[in-house]
């Protein structure tokens, strides 16, 4: 379980400490911490409804916590000015779920747009710049085709291409194989390797597909219904005892909880039309 | 949790009416707020190396104004012939037809130009920036620019506030030429009164008070229709049925802030 104490060495990039956040009276996550080395591929993993997107959001500072601390390239995010917020976030990458690429400008625009700007960098440079991207995710000569033209492996390459086009020291991914078929996904996890190796950043890969995880991560957390239900390396989570993380594996449904006064209530539905009225 | 009493009709239609004032005053708030953080980023911009681009300004200036002048100017030449109309009729009651330029002057430079053209640039442009913010928000188009370092109003708000702020004034001037003119063949036409007189007629009466009392209206309604279509954007839900939503809403809202305003701004004004 704790594997920090084992591996002390490598630099942390990412470190969450008691994380605890509430979206509206619901509590989301409830007290998660974990930390990630320079240099490594995590990946969060959990069931839908497991807070891991969540997390992510913290992490992407596109949220407000309620307690706890997350350090980002060892700055507490919540206590940044909105000026030193930017600068941290040149040196992040994000690559979403969707793609999330402007659809009235162009591939090579949408990329150039981090450089543009933050950088006093000519035009020429930068379209370039977006070039070299774009051939690193196998994308070129595609960059004067508007997003819209584009299918679905390539929307995310291009975001990849996008999210990595200020040299970030961290790149977080948002499920990037979700809705793509086997062979598209697995050039995917390709190129989420091939990156790491090439620019030494670390990655922070949500995604809920085994496969993928088992193929580029380095360490995995699982969180559960808000909680970290595991931190470890690929062995150490195929050997774990938990009868959870082995439902996780095999793909087994979880047990129901066999709570028999909830099970009534939902029945009669006395707590619904409470419910209902928010 | 469990048990909780049913609350009585009464009680439920207080506590809706409750809701929807606070939902209201909350969205009053972000639109305030929204006027107030565009024209911060306006003047600190530059300062703060994150500067409004003029292109996406004349950008949004092309799509909100430019591209809306052959519709523009149709309403307006209509508006004025329907003015023209209804005052010959109604002044024939006294044998006063001829008088009737008069009335159109005013009340095309006073009321019917800025209301026309506030009403169509709702319809037109309101819709499509709610539709538009509304959109990039459900693609997570707008997180990517938060994470990205951009800020999502200087970005996306200032342009659009600033493009409808220069353009429907411009409109509206249009649409006081426009209609005046419109107005002029149909008196020319039924009365014989010759252009040239009419527009003597027309020029003899208005002042710069006049024009003045339409266009900055018509400056309000600019600011009215943006941050309706913007707030309205930002408060998506759902997927694409919620983006036709909340367009919906924009333009009725934004229609709706427009009348009010006009008749609010000329009790104030005229007092």
């Amino acid at each position: 379980m704790n594997a920090t104490a084992a591996v002390p060495a490598a630099a942390r990039v990412i470190e969450v400490e008691n994380l605890v956040t509430h979206y509206g009276p619901r509590m989301i996550l409830k007290g998660v911490s974990m930390e990630v080395r320079e240099g490594e591929i995590m990946a969060i993993m959990g069931g839908s409804g497991s807070g891991k997107s969540t997390l992510l959001r913290h992490l992407m500072a596109l949220e407000r916590q309620t307690s706890g601390i997350i350090r980002i390239l060892g700055e507490e995010i919540a206590s940044l000015s909105a000026r030193e917020l930017v600068e941290l976030r040149k040196k992040t990458g994000v690559a979403f779920q969707g793609g999330a690429l402007f659809s009235s400008m162009t591939v090579g625009e949408n990329i150039m747009l981090p450089l543009y700007e933050h950088t006093d960098l000519d035009r020429h440079t930068m379209e370039i710049m977006a070039r070299m991207k774009l051939e690193v995710v196998n994308l070129a000569g595609f960059e004067n085709l508007m997003p819209s033209e584009l299918s679905g492996g390539m929307i995310k390459r291009a975001a990849m291409a996008r999210a990595i086009v200020m040299d970030p020291k961290i790149l977080f991914c948002d499920e990037p194989s979700a809705g793509l078929d086997p062979a598209v996904s697995s050039a995917l996890d390709d190129l989420i390797l091939r990156l790491r190796d090439a620019m030494g950043m670390s990655v922070v890969v949500v995604t809920h597909e085994l496969e993928s995880i088992f193929k580029i991560a380095d360490r995995v957390t699982v969180l559960d219904q808000g909680k970290i239900l595991f931190i470890g390396t690929i062995a150490e989570l195929r050997g774990s005892p938990s009868e959870r993380i082995q439902n996780l594996l095999n793909r087994r449904p979880e047990d129901d909880d066999v709570d028999l006064d909830a099970y009534l209530t939902r029945l009669t539905g006395e707590s619904v039309t409470g419910a209902a009225k928010l | 949790m469990a048990g909780e009493p049913e609350p009585s009709p009464v009680v439920a239609t207080v506590e809706k009416i409750g809701r929807n004032t606070v939902a209201a005053v909350e969205e009053m708030g972000t639109a305030g707020g929204l006027i107030f953080e565009s024209v911060y980023w306006l003047v600190m911009g530059r300062r703060l190396r994150q500067p409004v681009r003029l292109p996406s300004i004349f950008q949004q200036m092309m799509e909100i104004g430019i591209q809306a002048i052959p519709i523009v100017a149709l309403m307006a030449g209509t508006i004025g012939v329907m003015l023209a109309i209804q005052g010959i009729h109604t002044l024939r009651i006294f044998g006063a037809e001829s008088r009737v330029t008069i009335g159109i002057a005013l009340s095309m430079t006073r009321e019917f130009a800025p209301l026309i053209t506030g009403i169509l640039v709702a319809g037109r442009s309101g819709s499509a920036l709610a539709a538009r913010i509304g959109t990039m928000k459900i693609n997570q188009e707008i997180d990517a620019l938060h994470v990205m370092g951009i800020n999502p109003v200087r970005f996306l708000v200032v342009p659009a506030l600033l493009g409808t702020m220069v353009m429907v004034p411009c409109l509206t001037f249009m649409s006081d030429i426009v209609g005046l003119f419109a107005a002029g063949l149909y008196v020319n036409a039924e009365l014989s009164i010759s252009m040239a007189a009419y527009f003597d007629e027309v020029r003899e009466i208005l002042n710069t008070d006049h024009l003045m009392h339409g266009l900055s209206k018509s400056a309000i309604f600019a600011v009215l229709i943006a941050v309706i279509g913007v707030v309205n954007g930002a408060a998506v839900k759902g997927g694409a049925e919620g983006v036709g939503r909340v367009t919906t809403r924009a333009v009725v809202q934004s229609i709706s802030a427009i009348v009010v305003t006009d008749m609010i701004f000329a009790f104030v004004v005229t007092r």
